[in-house]
């Protein structure tokens, strides 16, 4: 049974010899938000944790720990807080073979491609989540439950990846969840460095809704040209976001003065049909503009400016955000 | 409103043309490379592995500036479950952060 293992772990690493050791990584910073005048000063940690036990099962968590320091507001001066401490995913991840890994647990919720992909603070281009981002992720944006994932197709012209997953209702306070089910079908083209899919997801409790979602993405060859942009759908609102950012590394390369400014640009729009308070959009039409300047430093230390102008019938704001953050990554013991 | 229409709309055409500047800067990297290509032996393996980690890890983050070689394959793992990589993939990268 042994030799057996060996031998199947051969096959799937080759003979690249690698270490597994668990480590931890995530992301750590300030971020200032002000709307509407008052402004909104934020620490906040996010540690993410990661082991591998055996050669085909894997524990990953992450956790956010936050303060938010904000106005009193209704004229008292002075700022009051509020703590936070949450689980975003503790996940148990199966590989079963090339094609499936079973996932159980609280995980993310696979709509679309920002809950997974570009929510942490150490990635996201902005503090702020798009105004779509509710939509299809069940308004915890976690789920309870199994997940089954993975590469269903891949060749040198195209890849084709999945996720399907099931929810129960969770009402713990660290594992909250909503009953619900939905997947995601993508086909990444790697010579064109473009990347499709289509999300749906349905929630199984109170109110049966659907939600419908696209992404697309395209990532030009020796380019630092990014191109990222969702659609989504609820009963009663619509919306999509397309992003574009532009490491300036060709005046010098990456590490130089120039080259690590990264002008980025979001265009938002959410149509609202009817008044609904459960499908996590806006509640009326909303169009919204950000802009942001990046700064990459040096030893993995961000700055993070942006400013969003929203116009919407409820009200127009101007929304100034700023951020340090710091990514980590060290292993918890030495390895072999 | 209409004023923001405009600034909307002007800031649109700036976006627009970034495609095309990134295009300028394609060919000069494209040169670059045919002429690095000229001068190499033997590396199409690690240019492939360098392809592949480019191609999947920079889709959404900066690849860090560094990290201890006893948690690549842990790291990996973790990217195969969360970008749903194919074991090709998996292996091309693993080879790349272990060369």
């Amino acid at each position: 049974m042994l030799a057996l293992q060996t031998t199947c772990a051969a096959l799937l690493l080759g003979s690249v010899s690698a270490q597994n050791a668990p480590y931890i990584s995530g992301g750590g910073g300030l971020i200032t938000s002000t709307k509407g005048g008052n402004t909104t000063y934020i620490p906040i940690i996010a540690p993410e944790f990661v082991a591998m036990l055996g050669d085909y099962v894997m524990v990953e968590s992450r956790a956010t720990i936050l303060e938010s320091y904000f106005p009193r507001g209704g004229g008292k001066p002075g700022y009051t807080q509020d703590a936070f401490l949450g689980l975003s995913y503790l996940q148990a991840d199966v590989v079963v073979n090339r094609h499936v890994t079973i996932v159980a647990g609280e995980f993310l919720t696979p709509f679309g491609t920002y809950n997974e992909r570009l929510s942490p603070i150490w990635i996201s281009n902005f503090e702020e989540a798009p105004l779509t981002f509710g939509a299809g992720t069940m308004g915890t944006a976690s789920s309870v439950g199994g997940m089954a994932r993975g590469s269903a197709y891949s060749n040198d012209d195209v890849s084709v990846d999945y996720v399907a997953y099931f929810s129960a209702t969770s009402m713990n306070e660290q594992f909250s969840a909503e009953r619900s089910s939905g997947g995601r079908l993508s086909a990444y083209f790697p010579k064109a460095r473009v990347e499709a899919g289509a999300s749906f997801a349905r929630l199984l409790q109170d109110t049966h809704e659907n939600f419908l979602g696209g992404h697309f993405w395209w990532e030009p060859a020796d380019s630092h040209f990014r191109l990222r942009s969702e659609f989504a759908h609820a009963p009663h609102a619509h919306g999509y976001w397309i992003e574009g950012d532009y490491r300036l590394a060709h005046f010098g390369g990456e590490r130089s003065l120039i080259g690590r400014l990264e002008p980025v640009f979001r265009m938002q729009q959410v149509f609202r049909s009817k008044r609904d308070t459960e499908d996590g959009m806006p509640s009326a039409d909303t169009n919204r503009v950000d802009f942001a300047l990046d700064y990459h430093l040096p030893h993995e230390v961000r700055i993070n400016t942006s400013y969003a102008r929203e116009l919407s019938s409820n009200a127009n704001r101007n929304i100034w955000q700023t951020g340090i953050v710091y990514r980590f990554l060290f292993p918890l013991w030495r390895g072999k | 409103m209409i004023r923001m229409q405009k600034f909307i709309g002007g800031l649109m055409v700036v976006v627009m043309m970034i495609p095309a500047l990134t295009q300028m800067e394609a060919k000069t990297r494209t040169k670059k490379a045919e002429l690095a290509q000229s001068t190499s032996t033997g590396t199409d393996q690690s240019e492939h592995d360098q392809e592949v980690f480019q191609r999947h890890c920079s889709r959404c983050h900066n690849a860090p500036e560094g990290f201890p070689p006893q948690i690549s394959g842990t790291i990996i793992r973790h990217m195969r479950v969360r970008a749903s990589l194919s074991a090709a993939d998996e292996r091309a990268i693993l080879r790349f952060m272990n060369p």
